[in-house]
C-alpha cells in the first residue's frame, strides 16, 4: 500500500464523491455517513504519511510516477516532502470537520454538498503532492470547480456574484502560471517540477516567470492588493466553504511560493523580495485596520485571514535579508514560521468560521450588532469562541503565537522596521478580534432572540473541541511539526540562495 | 528537586483544569477543595524551595524541561531557572494566592460563577509561576501573556456589566502595547545574542556591549528600553497605566491578587531579572527611573480625589509600583524586590479589607457613604490599620523599611535627574499618607453616612474573609523588620542580581545601614518621616476635624481639582486620538481604499471594462448570414484597398 498511498489519498475522496452523488439527495443520511466515514478513513491513512515520513531527507517520498500524456512528456508524478506533507494532513483533517459541520445544517442537496467537499479534498491533496507541472496545474484549476459550486449553490443571497468573482479572479492569476510552465517545458524539455528547480534561467526569464507565478499565488494567498475577492467569497460561502477556503485553499498560494517561486526563480525572488515584503506588511497593517471596522463577522475574519497570511509571505521573502552566512537561523525562522503560520491559520480560521457558523445557523445573521451577551445563553460555546479569538490574537500557548513569533524573530534580522510594522499585529490583531468578542459575547443581552439561543450540541462541541486541542497542542509543543519540515526547508533555503545566473 | 518545581507549577494548573472543565459536575465544595489543595501544595513546596535556596544556600537550578522549538543552532525550550529571586517570588505569589483562594470562598459565596472563578485564579497562579520560574525569554513571554489573559477574563468576570467588559478590553489592549515593545526587545535579543536563554544571553553580554544600531544607539540601550516598555504595560507605568484603575471592575479578590500583589509586579521582576543587561545602559536606567518617579508622584495625587474605595487603593498601587520602578532605575534591584514583597502583603491586605467592607455594605464602594465602621467591623478595622500603616511607611511596619530604602537609594544615586526624582518620591510620601488616611478615616471613623437599610445590616465578614486578613496583617507588620538585613545586604539576592561597580546606591545604602533597629530612631530625624506625619495630620484635619475645609479647598482650587478628577486627561486623549482616530482611519481605508478604489474601480472596473467592450462588439453578432456576408465584403474591400495601394507592396510587383 505504501507505494500507492498518495494516489489513494487523492482518488479515494474523488471517487467516493462520485459514489455519493450517485447515492443522491434522496438517500441523504447514507450519503452523510458514507462521506464522513470516507473522510475519516482518508485522514487515518494520511497519518501514515506522518508516521512513516523520513524527516532526515529533503528528497521526495511516497513517490509515484507513470506516463500520462506521453507526447508532451507529461507524467502522473506525485510525492511529498516536509513542506507538502503537513499541508496534506491539514487538508484531510479539515475535511472531516467540514463534513461533520454540514451534517444537519445543509438540507438543500445534502449529498451533492458532501460530494463537492470530498472531491475538493482529493483535488487539493493532488495540488500538494503533484510533482509534474501540468498535473499540478490540472489539480490547481480543478479544485476551483467544487468551491465555485459550493459558493454558487449553497451560498448566501449574493452568491452568484461572489462565486463568479472568486472563479474569474483566481483563474486569471493561474493562467499566467500555465504560460510559464509551458515556457519552461520548451526550454528544458520537462514538465517535472524538480527538473524546473534545476533549470538554468536568465535574469529576465526569471523576472517574467516570477511575476507570472506571483499572479497565480498572490491572488490565492491573497495578498494586497489582489485580495478583495476573499471577503466577498467568505461572506457568501456557506460555513463549510469558508472553512475550506480559509484553512486550505489560501495555503495553496503560500505553498506555491515554497514549491515554485523560490527554487525556480531564486534570483528574481531576491530581486523583488522587498516588493513582496512591503505588500505583506501592507496586508498586515492596513488590512488590520480594515478588519477593525467591519460590522459583518465573516468579513472581519476574512480580513483577519488576509492579515495573518501576510505573515506567510513576509516570512518567506524576508529570508534573503535575514540570511547571514554562517547563521541561517534568521532565514529559517522566517521560512519555518511561515509554514507554521499556514498550518496554525488552518486551524484557527477554520475554528473562527465555524464559530460564526454556529451563530449563523441559529439567528441567520452575521452582523455583529445582532448579537451581544451571547455568553448568557451559550456559555460553553463562548468558552471556545474566546479561546479561538485569543489564538487569533496570537496568544502564547496557542498555535497562533508560534508562527507570528517565529516570523517576527526572523524578520527582525532582516530589518528592524519590518519587524516593528509586523509587530503592530499584536495590538491591532487583538483589537479587532477582542472588540468583536466584546460586542458579540460579553455584555447584556440586547436582542431578545439572543436569550433564546441554545448552547452548542454534541456535534458542534466535538468539532470545536478537536480544533481547540489542535490549537493548544501546537502552541505548547510545535517542535514535532518543525522536525518534519526542517530538512526540506533547509534544502529550500539553499536553493533560494543559490544563484542560477 | 525538579519534581518539586514541576509540582509547584502544575498543582494549580490541575486545580484550574478540574474546576474549569468539571466545576459544574463536581459542585462547589469539591471545586473549592481541589483548587485550594493545589495552591496549598504549591505554597508549602514554595516555602521548602525558599528554605533550600535562600536559607540553606542551595545551588541555582537551571534546566530545560522540553524543547519547544529547535531550528539549526537555536534552541528554545521550556525550562526552569530557580535562584533566590525566583524562590522569593514563589513564596510571595503562592502565599498571597492561597490567601486569596480562601478569601474567595466567602467573597464569591453568592456568585453563580463560583467554580469558574476558582478555575481562573488557579490558572492565574500557574501562569504567574511559569513567568517567575522561566529560564528563557520565550517562556517569560508566555507567562507574561497568560497572566494577561487571565486578568482579561477576570476583569470581565461580571460580563453583564458594560463597564467591566470595556475595562477588560482596554486592559488587554494597553498591555498589548507594552507587549509590542517587549516582543521587539526579545527579537533583538535573539538577533544580537543568538539565544533566548537567560544564562547564555547574560554570558555573552560582553560581545554586544558597544555594538550600535540605528545610527549609533547602543544595542543594549534599545533592547532595555523595549523590554521596559513591556514592563510599563504590565506594571502600569505612565502612560500605559490607564488600564489599571479600570481593572477594579473585576471582583475584589483578583484586584488583590492580580492587580496589586503579583501580576502588576511582573514588570519589576522582569527588570530585576535582566539586571545584568540594564546595568550596562545608563540611558535605559534614567528612563526607568524617571518614568517610575512620574508614576509614583502623579498617580498618588490622583488617589486624593478618588471616592471609590477600590480606586483609591488602585491609584495607591500605581504609585507604589512607581516607587519600585524608581528603585530599579537607581540600580537598587534588591530594594525593588524588597518593596515588591512588602507591598504584595500589605496591598493584598488593603484590597481584601476593602472587599470585606464592600461585602458588608452590599457592594457599595463610595467612601463618602461609609464612616464609623470601626465598631461594627473590628477585625477588618484593625487589619486595615496595619495595612495602612505599612503602606504609608509608619516606622516599624513593613512598608517603612522598603520605602525608606528606596528613598535613600535615590538620595545616593549619581544618575542625572536623581535630585528631581528624590523630590518626587519624598513628596510622594506625604501624598501616600494623605490619601491612605483620608480613606481610612472616611471609612472607619467619624459619623456613619450610610443609609439606614445598609447600616442595619453591617456586620463583620465571615471567617474565610477575616482569616486571610489576619494572615496577611502579620507579614505586613513584621516582614520588613525581619528580612531587610538579609535581603538587601546579606546576599539573599546575590546570585540573581548584578549591580555594576559604578552604580553606588546600594553600596552607599549598605555603608549607612546600621540594622533594622537603628532605622527607627534615625528615621525620626529625616524629612520623609515628617512628610508622613504631615500627611496623616492633613488627612485627619480634612476628614474628621474640619471636613468643610476640604470642600472649601476643592472650590478654591477647582482648576487643579478638575485636572485631577479628569485623571490628567489620559483617557480622553486615548479615546479621541487612538480609539476615535483608529476607527476613522479604519473606516477610511475600508470604504475609500479597499471597497472604493481597489474593489469597485480596479477589480469590478476591469470586469465592467470587459463587459463594455463586449457590449460594443455584441451588436455585430446578429446571427443573420447576410449581415456576416456584408461584413466580409466590406472587410475584403478594405483589406484589398490597403494591400493594393499602400506603397511598397510586394503584391504589386507580381
Amino acid at each position: 500500500m505504501d507505494n500507492s498511498l498518495l494516489s489513494l489519498l487523492i482518488w479515494l475522496p474523488i471517487f467516493g464523491g462520485a459514489l455519493v452523488i450517485w447515492l443522491g439527495n434522496e438517500r441523504a443520511n447514507t450519503a452523510r455517513w458514507l462521506s464522513v466515514a470516507l473522510s475519516i478513513v482518508v485522514f487515518i491513512m494520511s497519518l501514515s504519511l506522518f508516521t512513516e515520513f523520513d524527516s532526515s531527507t529533503h528528497l521526495m517520498q511516497f513517490e509515484e510516477k507513470a506516463s500520462w500524456i506521453s507526447q508532451f512528456d507529461v507524467y502522473y508524478h506525485i510525492g511529498v516532502d516536509g513542506i507538502s506533507m503537513p499541508l496534506i494532513i491539514l487538508t484531510t483533517f479539515s475535511s472531516i470537520l467540514v463534513l461533520i459541520a454540514g451534517w444537519e445544517v445543509i438540507q438543500n442537496r445534502p449529498a451533492h454538498y458532501m460530494a463537492a467537499f470530498l472531491m475538493m479534498e482529493g483535488l487539493i491533496i493532488g495540488v500538494f503532492s503533484a510533482l509534474d507541472g501540468i498535473l499540478f496545474y490540472a489539480f490547481w484549476e480543478a479544485s476551483l470547480i467544487p468551491m465555485l459550486l459550493i459558493i454558487g449553490v449553497w451560498g448566501g443571497d449574493n452568491r452568484v456574484y461572489a462565486a463568479i468573482k472568486f472563479f474569474l479572479y483566481t483563474f486569471l492569476g493561474s493562467v499566467f502560471m500555465l504560460v510559464s510552465l509551458i515556457y519552461m517545458y520548451n526550454k528544458g524539455g520537462s514538465f517535472s517540477i524538480l527538473d524546473m528547480h534545476n533549470l538554468s534561467l536568465s535574469a529576465s526569464e526569471q523576472a517574467w516567470i516570477f511575476w507570472a507565478f506571483f499572479m497565480a499565488f498572490a491572488v490565492k494567498v491573497p495578498m494586497f492588493p489582489v485580495h478583495t475577492w476573499l471577503p466577498d467569497a467568505h461572506v457568501q460561502a456557506p460555513t463549510g466553504g469558508s472553512v475550506i477556503l480559509a484553512a486550505i485553499m489560501l495555503k495553496m498560494g503560500g505553498y506555491g511560493f515554497f514549491r515554485f517561486s523560490l527554487p525556480i526563480t531564486p534570483d528574481a525572488s531576491l530581486e523583488f523580495s522587498e516588493i513582496v515584503i512591503i505588500l505583506s506588511l501592507i496586508a498586515i497593517v492596513y488590512i488590520g485596520f480594515v478588519a477593525l471596522v467591519q460590522r459583518d463577522m465573516k468579513k472581519l475574519i476574512a480580513y483577519s485571514s488576509i492579515s495573518h497570511m501576510g505573515f506567510v509571505t513576509l516570512g518567506v521573502f524576508a529570508l534573503f535579508l535575514a540570511y547571514t552566512p554562517g547563521a541561517a537561523e534568521g532565514a529559517l525562522l522566517g521560512l519555518e514560521g511561515a509554514m507554521i503560520q499556514m498550518i496554525s491559520h488552518g486551524f484557527i480560521s477554520a475554528a473562527m468560521f465555524l464559530v460564526v457558523g454556529v451563530l449563523y445557523d441559529r439567528l441567520h445573521s452575521r452582523e455583529i450588532s445582532t448579537y451581544g451577551g451571547v455568553i448568557n445563553s451559550m456559555p460553553k460555546f463562548t468558552g471556545f469562541a474566546v479561546l479561538f479569538a485569543m489564538a487569533n490574537a496570537g496568544l502564547p500557548g496557542t498555535s497562533g503565537f508560534v508562527g507570528e513569533f517565529m516570523v517576527i524573530l526572523g524578520v527582525m534580522q532582516a530589518n528592524i522596521w519590518y519587524a516593528v510594522l509586523a509587530g503592530t499585529t499584536l495590538i491591532v490583531g487583538a483589537a479587532y478580534t477582542l472588540w468583536m468578542v466584546k460586542r458579540v459575547f460579553w455584555g447584556e443581552v440586547t436582542n431578545p432572540a439572543v436569550s433564546t439561543l441554545s448552547d452548542i450540541n454534541a456535534r458542534e462541541f466535538g468539532i470545536l473541541a478537536i480544533l481547540a486541542v489542535a490549537v493548544v497542542a501546537m502552541g505548547l509543543y510545535p517542535q514535532p511539526v518543525i522536525d518534519v519540515m526542517h530538512v526540506s526547508i533547509e534544502h529550500l533555503l539553499n536553493q533560494a540562495l543559490t544563484s542560477k545566473l | 528537586m525538579e519534581q518539586i518545581y514541576l509540582t509547584i507549577a502544575l498543582a494549580p494548573l490541575v486545580g484550574a483544569i478540574f474546576a474549569g472543565f468539571f466545576g459544574s459536575l463536581l459542585g462547589r465544595m469539591a471545586t473549592t477543595v481541589i483548587t485550594i489543595a493545589g495552591v496549598l501544595i504549591s505554597t508549602v513546596l514554595s516555602f521548602y524551595v525558599f528554605n533550600h535556596h535562600v536559607l540553606e544556600g542551595g545551588e541555582v537550578f537551571n534546566q530545560n524541561l522540553y524543547t519547544w522549538m529547535q531550528i539549526g543552532e537555536l534552541n528554545v525550550s521550556v525550562g526552569f531557572l530557580i535562584d533566590n529571586l525566583t524562590a522569593i517570588m514563589l513564596v510571595v505569589v503562592s502565599f498571597v494566592s492561597l490567601m486569596v483562594h480562601i478569601y474567595t470562598i466567602g467573597y464569591m459565596h453568592d456568585d453563580a460563577g463560583y467554580t469558574k472563578f476558582f478555575s481562573y485564579i488557579s490558572l492565574f497562579t500557574f501562569s504567574m509561576f511559569m513567568l517567575v520560574m522561566s529560564n528563557n525569554f520565550m517562556q517569560l513571554f508566555f507567562g507574561w501573556e497568560a497572566v494577561g489573559l487571565v486578568s482579561y477574563l477576570l476583569i470581565g468576570f461580571w460580563h453583564h456589566k458594560e463597564s467591566a467588559v470595556e475595562a477588560n478590553l482596554k486592559a488587554f489592549l494597553v498591555n498589548r502595547v507594552g507587549d509590542f515593545g517587549f516582543l521587539l526587545g526579545i527579537a533583538l535579543v535573539l538577533m544580537y545574542f543568538g539565544s533566548l536563554d537567560y544564562v547564555e544571553v547574560f554570558a555573552s553580554l560582553g560581545n554586544v556591549t558597544g555594538v550600535t544600531m540605528l545610527d549609533g544607539t547602543s544595542v543594549i540601550t534599545v533592547i532595555c528600553i523595549l523590554l521596559f516598555i513591556g514592563a510599563m504595560g504590565k506594571s502600569a507605568q505612565v502612560p500605559l497605566h490607564v488600564w489599571l484603575p479600570g481593572s477594579m471592575e473585576g471582583p475584589t479578590p483578583i484586584s488583590a491578587l492580580i492587580h496589586a500583589a503579583t501580576m502588576v509586579t511582573a514588570g519589576i521582576f522582569m527588570v530585576s531579572r535582566m539586571s545584568p543587561m540594564f546595568e550596562l545602559s545608563e540611558t535605559a536606567l534614567i528612563v526607568v527611573m524617571v518614568v517610575g518617579a512620574i508614576t509614583a508622584l502623579f498617580m498618588g495625587l490622583l488617589g486624593i480625589v478618588q471616592n471609590d474605595i477600590k480606586k483609591v487603593v488602585a491609584y495607591s498601587t500605581l504609585s507604589q509600583l512607581g516607587y519600585m520602578t524608581v528603585a530599579l532605575g537607581v540600580s537598587a534591584y534588591s530594594v525593588a524586590i524588597f518593596h515588591l514583597m512588602t507591598h504584595a502583603f500589605f496591598k493584598a491586605l488593603l484590597f481584601l479589607a476593602a472587599g470585606s467592607v464592600i461585602v458588608a455594605l452590599h457592594h457599595k464602594q463610595d467612601i463618602r457613604e461609609m464612616g464609623g465602621l470601626r465598631k461594627k467591623m473590628p477585625i477588618t478595622y484593625w487589619t486595615s490599620l496595619v495595612g495602612t500603616l505599612a503602606l504609608i511607611g509608619f516606622p516599624g511596619f513593613a512598608g517603612f523599611y522598603s520605602k525608606d530604602m528606596i528613598i535613600e537609594a535615590v538620595h545616593f544615586s549619581q544618575l542625572p535627574f536623581s535630585d528631581w526624582v528624590y523630590v518626587a518620591v519624598v513628596i510622594g510620601v506625604f501624598i501616600t499618607a494623605f490619601y491612605s488616611l483620608r480613606m481610612f478615616f472616611l471609612v472607619f471613623h467619624g459619623e456613619s453616612r450610610m443609609d439606614e437599610h445598609t447600616a442595619s445590616h453591617v456586620k463583620e465578614s465571615s471567617i474565610s474573609i477575616t482569616l486571610p486578613l489576619v494572615a496577611l496583617a502579620i507579614p505586613s507588620a513584621l516582614i520588613g523588620y525581619l528580612t531587610i538585613d538579609p535581603m538587601l545586604f546579606n546576599g539573599w539576592l546575590d546570585n540573581a542580581i548584578t549591580v555594576a561597580a559604578n552604580h553606588t546606591s546600594m553600596a552607599s545604602l549598605e555603608a549607612n545601614f546600621h540594622g533594622a533597629n537603628g532605622m527607627i530612631p534615625h528615621a525620626l530625624q529625616t524629612l520623609p518621616f515628617w512628610m508622613m506625619v504631615g500627611g496623616i495630620a492633613s488627612a485627619w484635619v480634612l476628614t474628621l476635624y474640619r471636613s468643610q475645609w476640604a470642600d472649601w479647598i476643592q472650590k478654591k482650587f477647582h482648576r487643579s481639582n478638575y485636572v485631577l478628577e479628569s485623571l490628567y486627561g489620559f483617557d480622553r486623549f486615548n479615546d479621541i486620538v487612538f480609539v476615535g482616530g483608529i476607527k476613522k482611519l479604519g473606516n477610511f481605508l475600508w470604504k475609500v481604499s479597499d471597497s472604493g478604489l481597489i474593489d469597485k474601480i480596479l477589480v469590478n472596473g476591469s470586469a465592467r471594462f470587459v463587459g463594455f467592450i463586449a457590449s460594443m462588439v455584441r451588436p455585430i453578432q446578429t446571427g443573420y448570414v447576410y449581415h456576416y456576408a456584408f461584413f466580409m465584403i466590406v472587410s475584403l474591400l478594405i483589406i484589398l484597398t490597403w494591400v493594393l495601394f499602400a506603397g511598397d507592396n510586394p503584391l504589386l510587383e507580381l
